[in-house]
């Protein structure tokens, strides 16, 4: 699946004074806080993280409250998605007029009526909805199946995302998979199937470091 | 929309189908009417109409209503927020209150279509739902009729459940939720009614499906509310009015003289404005205390409460604990303590135990800790015996580690902590003396310790609040405990300059958080519980914060192993 990428980053994390008697706590809870937020910096939704202290002595900044600032070293899991990417979700809802997918059990996504294409006619058999693809009898999208859809936009601040079933090479996952397994044409690396299976966070290509660019976070609750 | 309904009766089950479809149809046509720029707004127009239309509805206009509602719900992705905005704002101001259960049913279904399609519809249509926890303003009496409660239920489970499913869709809209809800509870200064509805949807989250997600928030939202309305009652409006004159100046005089005149000096007390105003606000906490208890005990039955005991816990400890005093908002923790004594209790007074041995907190913090711990283990009749043995020498090793390292001379300043931990003892002892006579392998384990502490340089008999030590004193002569050779006269004083003096700005010295609680449902609530009612009992009606003449209490023929009335801190209503 696109979108995800790991990337490390050189972290400065500024500790408040009232938590400099569990420091290491201190960081934990403020990489935590941006867990699932679409963060500017990163250009991304931060998944997980794992982090180095390089130094263990910190600078203080001082100010009306002096503040500890500590260097850190972290491995970051970030998710990306961007227009014209292909991503891969479950349906967890279907009607007439829409399909709504959940990606990696946290991004929501939709693909209106008008964005699938013309090859899936909606029907009802034995009372349970999907959309039928009229030309293969097998490709069957229903509730619960995993698909893979492009990307048309993405609202990042809740991380929803308007997709589309228009282009070729988009549907059930499954049926795609085997669909290429039988012609020879697509030239898919073994890594590639095997994240089809699991749909945790993973990685998919090398590490990006963001090493040029300091991040600075502000530790700054003092009410928690 | 132009259409002629046929009169009810006649309708067949298809020609309701095909009405429904026509209706849809229309609706989608009315939408993307809009945004061309000729042809007449006249449909469009005609749709918001049917939208905003919501007092006494006839069957047709509802069943019209319901059918609009469908067809919007289908329709949801040509909803567009810039060229329907006075449609979008009459969708997101209906209220579920005004409709039967079919319209409800259409209604919440829409909400949940609109807030699933587009990311901009999701925090308005949360927004709707949270507006929904509510009734409208002409409703609000009605809660108490049976058919308002039946609306309520209806309206309320429709609501949930429309969380429930949105959060299925989306799965990061709880996290938008809680804060929604949070920032929309109502305030202080709000209709009683309006606040314990809102308060009972946020427990319902709690114990809902997402309660995993937003239970913790709740909770600690809620007794952040509950403190500040416990910080509104009494001594702030005391304190204003009498600046100079604060209560703590008052105590010096005989108190028993404050105690038994009926008239209040205009200057010392304005009690009758002060009740007033605290009056309101009691009650609301009062109805709040007993909701939060009637959440607490379907907790337990649901097995969840140990856990929901840790949100409280954290929650007491940066809240409740910090605040001045806090009246009565510590009796969430007593009787969730009092629900489940085994986990809970202990769990309590061992977290106050462990606040007071660690060095490493402020004194103020372990302070407030042993007041709490005395104070819990006092009055708490569910706990063991054994359990309060444990803690109490817990207490008697610490300050005696603390004599035995400490070589001076009487210190109220210096040494605060120490004197709080003895009182504490002493404070316990009071309440708990008989147990100690009972058991004399308990009195062997504690005494000879006791004894060494009391008779320290440091002399706390002389430190502490006098009144606790007379009692104790009094009262450990009386068991043939030990006695000692000076002897203490505080002439019934409540307190000392010395005893202040440990107690420091805050007055700690004289906390007794756990004295029973004034606010009448609250209270009744704990009749079962541990308190002695039958000894407090006709004391308690007298001390229920709701009086009709402002305060006057006698408190006479006590038993003589009871503790005195007077000990109780001029700074608790009760007191006065």
């Amino acid at each position: 699946m696109e979108g995800l990428s790991e990337a490390e980053a050189n972290l400065v994390v500024y500790v408040h004074p009232s938590k400099s008697s569990n420091v290491p706590q201190a960081i934990l809870r403020e990489l935590s806080s941006l867990l699932f937020k679409f963060n500017e910096t990163f250009d991304g939704v931060l998944l997980a993280y794992d982090v180095n202290i390089l130094d263990r002595q910190a600078k203080i900044l001082s100010g009306i409250h002096p503040y500890i600032g500590l260097r850190l070293k972290a491995q970051l899991l970030l998710f990306s998605p961007k227009p014209d990417m292909l991503l891969e979700g479950k349906v967890v809802k279907l009607s007439q007029e829409s399909i709504h997918v959940v990606i990696l059990g946290f991004s929501s996504a939709i693909i209106t009526a008008e964005n699938i294409r013309q090859e899936f006619k909606y029907k009802i058999k034995d009372g349970e909805e999907m959309f039928a693809s009229r030309s293969h009898k097998r490709h069957v999208i229903k509730v619960g199946t995993m698909i893979r859809f492009l990307v048309k936009s993405v609202d990042e601040e809740i991380l929803h995302i308007i997709g589309s079933l228009m282009e070729a090479h988009t549907g059930s996952i499954r049926w795609l998979d085997k669909k290429s397994e039988e012609t020879s044409e697509f030239d898919r690396s073994a890594v590639k199937s095997r994240d089809r299976e699991r749909q945790e966070d993973k990685t998919v290509e090398g590490a990006t470091p963001l090493s040029n660019s300091e991040l600075l976070i502000h530790s700054c609750d003092f009410h928690e | 929309m132009g259409l002629e309904l046929p009169k009810y009766p006649v309708m067949e089950e298809e020609e309701v189908v095909n009405l429904e479809l026509e209706i849809a149809r229309r609706v989608r046509e009315a939408l993307s009417s809009v945004p061309s720029l000729e042809g007449s707004r006249d449909s469009y127009n005609q749709l918001v109409g049917v939208i905003l239309h919501s007092k006494q509805l006839g069957r047709d206009e509802l069943a019209l209503l319901e059918t609009t509602l469908k067809g919007l719900a289908a329709a949801v992705s040509l909803i567009d927020l810039t060229h329907h905005e006075s449609l979008v704002s009459a969708i997101f101001s209906m209220s579920m209150w005004n409709y039967a259960p079919h319209v409800e049913d259409a209604l919440a279904e829409l909400i949940v279509s609109l807030a699933v399609s587009n990311g901009k519809y999701l925090d308005l249509s949360l927004g709707m739902l949270v507006n929904n926890f509510t009734p409208p303003p002409y409703f609000l009496d009605k809660l108490g009729l049976p058919y308002g409660l039946d609306r309520k239920n209806q309206v309320l489970s429709r609501v949930h459940a429309a969380f429930k499913k949105i959060s299925e869709y989306v799965p990061l809209a709880p996290l938008r939720l809680i804060n929604l809800v949070i920032q929309r509870m109502p305030t202080i200064y709000h209709k009683d009614r309006a606040v314990l509805i809102y308060v009972e949807n946020m427990l319902k989250l709690e114990s809902g499906e997402i309660g995993e997600v937003v239970g913790n928030s709740v909770l600690m939202a809620l007794v952040d509310r509950l403190i500040d309305l416990d910080l509104e009652i009494g001594w702030d409006a005391i304190l204003r009015d009498d600046f100079n004159k604060g209560i703590f100046e008052m105590e010096l005089e005989d108190e028993d003289e404050i105690v038994e005149s009926a008239e209040q000096h205009p200057g010392e007390f304005r009690l009758s404005r002060m009740t007033l105003v605290g009056n309101s606000i009691a009650e609301l906490l009062d109805n709040l205390l007993v909701l939060t208890f009637e959440h607490l005990e379907s907790c337990e039955r649901a097995g969840r409460l140990a856990k929901v005991f840790e949100t409280l816990l954290q929650s007491f400890q940066i809240t409740v604990m910090s605040a001045y005093k806090s009246k009565f908002t510590q009796f969430v923790m007593f009787y969730a303590c009092a629900l489940d004594p085994e986990n809970c209790g202990v769990r309590f007074a061992t977290v106050l135990a462990d606040l007071f041995v660690q060095d490493s907190r402020p004194e103020q913090t372990r302070m407030t800790a042993v007041a709490y711990l005395a104070s819990y283990l006092s009055r708490a009749k569910f706990l063991s015996v054994f359990f309060i043995s444990t803690m109490l020498k817990r207490l008697v090793d610490w300050c005696l580690e603390y004599c035995k390292t400490h070589d001076g001379d009487i210190n109220p300043n210096a040494h605060r902590v120490f004197y709080s931990g003895c009182q504490a003892i002493m404070y316990i002892l009071c309440f708990r003396m008989k147990v100690f006579v009972d058991v004399p392998r308990l009195n062997l384990l504690l005494m000879p310790p006791l004894e060494q502490i009391l008779k320290h340089k440091l002399n706390p008999l002389k430190v502490c609040l006098p009144s606790v030590v007379e009692e104790f004193l009094r009262q450990s002569k009386a068991a043939s405990l030990f006695t000692v050779s000076e002897t203490f006269i505080f002439d019934g004083l409540l307190e000392s300059e010395l005893s202040r003096a440990f107690g420091g700005l805050e007055r700690l010295d004289t906390f007794f958080p756990f004295d029973p609680c004034l606010l009448k449902r609250c209270d009744r609530s704990f009749d079962e519980q541990e308190h002695d009612l039958d000894e407090f009992d006709t004391a308690m009606s007298k001390m229920s914060i709701t009086p009709k003449n402002g305060y006057c209490y006698k408190f006479g023929g006590r038993d003589s192993t009871r503790m005195p009335s007077r000990i109780r801190p001029s700074t608790s209503p009760e007191s006065l």
